[in-house]
């Protein structure tokens, strides 16, 4: 079978797949990532190139990687310096597109170089870039548009990043055993770093081409199927997914944030939905409990409510005292109001947040505090404080949806108290 | 590879020692150094006195001028270090992490240049 396809969009994918494996291949191999991760993109383009053109071949993987170690030798003969010391190893440079044993990709080829790019000595950014880039397969020119940074910067982000890598002597060894946990959490920090920028970003009238949860979800999917027992993969994974199949209902045509409580459940995808509350059953019959698992938890029990009002709260109430005694703070002290405020009443949420405005870090919560008091103070119908918290909510707000969801709020507050005089 | 780990404590936010303290962090050194000596990675290390007892140097437009103590505005300071040569970062942190005093201050971990890879890093 030397021809599949000469459709593009195939093209795209099985590169995207076959990519990150040749690379892993590579650098168990060759060891230097930089010129390897340099090698590898020459080597994408020319099978984007002569792929779509003559097919593709039976063994996409082996391709890339011939492809890759040509141009990797090219390089090291052109470079008027010294070889560095590792590739000097490996020379005389190949004669054939045979490979030996060495270069037949393994399974945790692509495990490795995860850990590698998400290693926690480099910073959130590089990590978050690489890992997408060096796993994820995409171009520097997607990350840079997902991010709304120019190209010049990302690029050179993933060039600083690599170079660390190389110069910091961060190995390619799968993580020791004492170390793996730490290793593996460090991994996880990144895939959901991912998920929550494009989250974040969530606009329907957006053009983008590269959804980030989509990645995110990609790459939590590929951990899973490497790390199958590892319960805080497949939470984060289930978390991921519940949220995705919750996204379309988050806006409405305007661009409005839609609260949960008055989300067309309609629009959720259940099927991933389902996916995810397998998930969540799965890990919380197995694993130790974890952050992951208890917020995949409460994602599930509102996903599974098949109206507002039949929401469990009592359920998500016990889960949120949980969370809080895993991740202390003010963030999830906020998130609880609300289904403090759900079981024990409006003012019961009150009091928790009321005793949140002189927390020490009250400012990192933002708008999300006044916010949140704002719908409180409404519902016991003190109407004047609702509006004040609203605006000043709105003041602090950075995002368009939930800003233009906290205007229709004040109006609707301000309606109702002239209403009243 | 080779490490450098940089010590660098803050003697104004270190707690004051009592003298069993004290005996307890050499003793902690101690076995750290003979560990990493039995190992093999120990390539070297000192401890360093005072920032009160050093000058620094630095020539400009060719006269050399001398001053007492480091920068004034350092709070932390160098107070030692030790040259290992482990099998990658990740054992490089491990042992950093070991480090008595990385309880008070910071360890730096910083990779040795490989003079041949100077070029490298310069561009």
């Amino acid at each position: 079978m030397s021809e599949r396809t000469r459709d593009p969009e195939p093209v795209e994918q099985l590169l995207r797949e076959h990519a990150p494996r040749a690379l892993g291949a590579l650098v168990r191999r060759y060891r230097n990532f930089e010129y390897t991760e340099d090698a590898m993109q020459e080597a994408v383009l020319s099978a984007w190139q002569t792929w779509s053109a003559s097919g593709v071949p039976g063994n996409p993987t082996g391709w890339l990687v011939t492809a890759a170690r040509h141009r990797l030798f090219d390089r090291l003969q052109h470079e008027d310096r010294r070889l560095d010391k590792e590739l000097a190893a490996w020379s005389p440079p190949p004669t054939t597109s045979a490979l030996d044993d060495e270069l037949t990709p393994l399974d945790d080829d692509e495990l490795r170089l995860i850990f590698m790019c998400c290693h926690p000595a480099l910073a959130d950014e590089p990590r978050v870039a690489l890992t997408l880039r060096a796993v994820g397969g995409l171009t520097t020119t997607e990350i840079a548009q997902a991010f709304l940074v120019p190209e010049a910067t990302m690029a050179q982000r993933i060039v600083r990043a690599k170079r660390k890598i190389v110069a910091a002597g961060i190995s390619f060894d799968l993580p020791a055993e004492e170390s793996l946990l730490r290793r593996t959490e460090a991994v996880l920090q990144v895939v959901y770093l991912i998920f929550n920028a494009g989250y974040a970003n969530t606009r329907g009238s957006d053009v983008v081409r590269v959804d980030l949860c989509h990645e995110a979800i990609r790459l939590g999917r590929l951990l899973h199927a490497l790390l199958p027992a590892d319960s805080t993969v497949a939470a984060l994974l289930a978390l991921m997914l519940l949220h995705d199949g919750r996204r379309i209902g988050r806006a409405d045509a305007a661009g409005r944030l839609v609260p949960l409580a008055a989300q067309d459940r309609a629009l959720w995808n259940r099927e991933q939905i389902a996916e995810g509350v397998r998930l969540v059953e799965q890990v919380l019959i197995d694993g130790p409990v974890g952050r992951y698992q208890i917020q995949a938890a409460i994602a599930a029990v509102h996903a599974e409510a098949a109206t507002a009002a039949e929401t469990d709260w009592p359920q998500i109430l016990a889960l949120y005292g949980i969370l809080e005694q895993l991740m202390p703070g003010p963030l999830v002290a906020l998130n609880r109001a609300v289904p403090v405020a759900e079981v024990n009443g409006p003012q019961a949420g009150l009091d928790i947040l009321d005793a949140l405005t002189t927390h020490p870090d009250a400012a990192t919560l933002g708008h999300r505090l006044p916010a949140a008091r704002g719908h409180l103070l409404e519902r016991l119908g003190r109407l004047e404080e609702a509006a004040a918290a609203y605006r000043k909510a709105a003041a602090l707000c950075p995002s368009v949806a939930e800003l233009r969801y906290l205007e229709t709020r004040l109006h609707a507050v301000d309606a109702d108290l002239r209403g009243a005089e | 590879m080779r490490y450098l780990l940089l010590i660098y404590t803050n003697p104004t936010t270190r707690p004051s020692l009592t003298k069993e303290q004290n005996d307890a962090l050499s003793n902690d050194y101690w076995t750290f150094t003979k560990e990493i000596t039995a190992s093999g990675e120990m390539v070297g290390g000192e401890a360093l006195t005072g920032v009160d007892t050093a000058s620094t140097v630095r020539v400009r437009d060719g006269k050399a001028g001398i001053t007492d103590g480091p920068f004034a505005e350092t709070k932390e300071h160098l107070a030692g270090y030790y040259l290992v040569d482990v099998k990658d970062l990740d054992r490089a942190l491990e042992l950093a992490a070991k480090i008595p005093d990385v309880a008070f201050g910071s360890v730096e971990v910083r990779p040795i240049m490989d003079m041949g890879d100077a070029a490298d890093a310069s561009m």
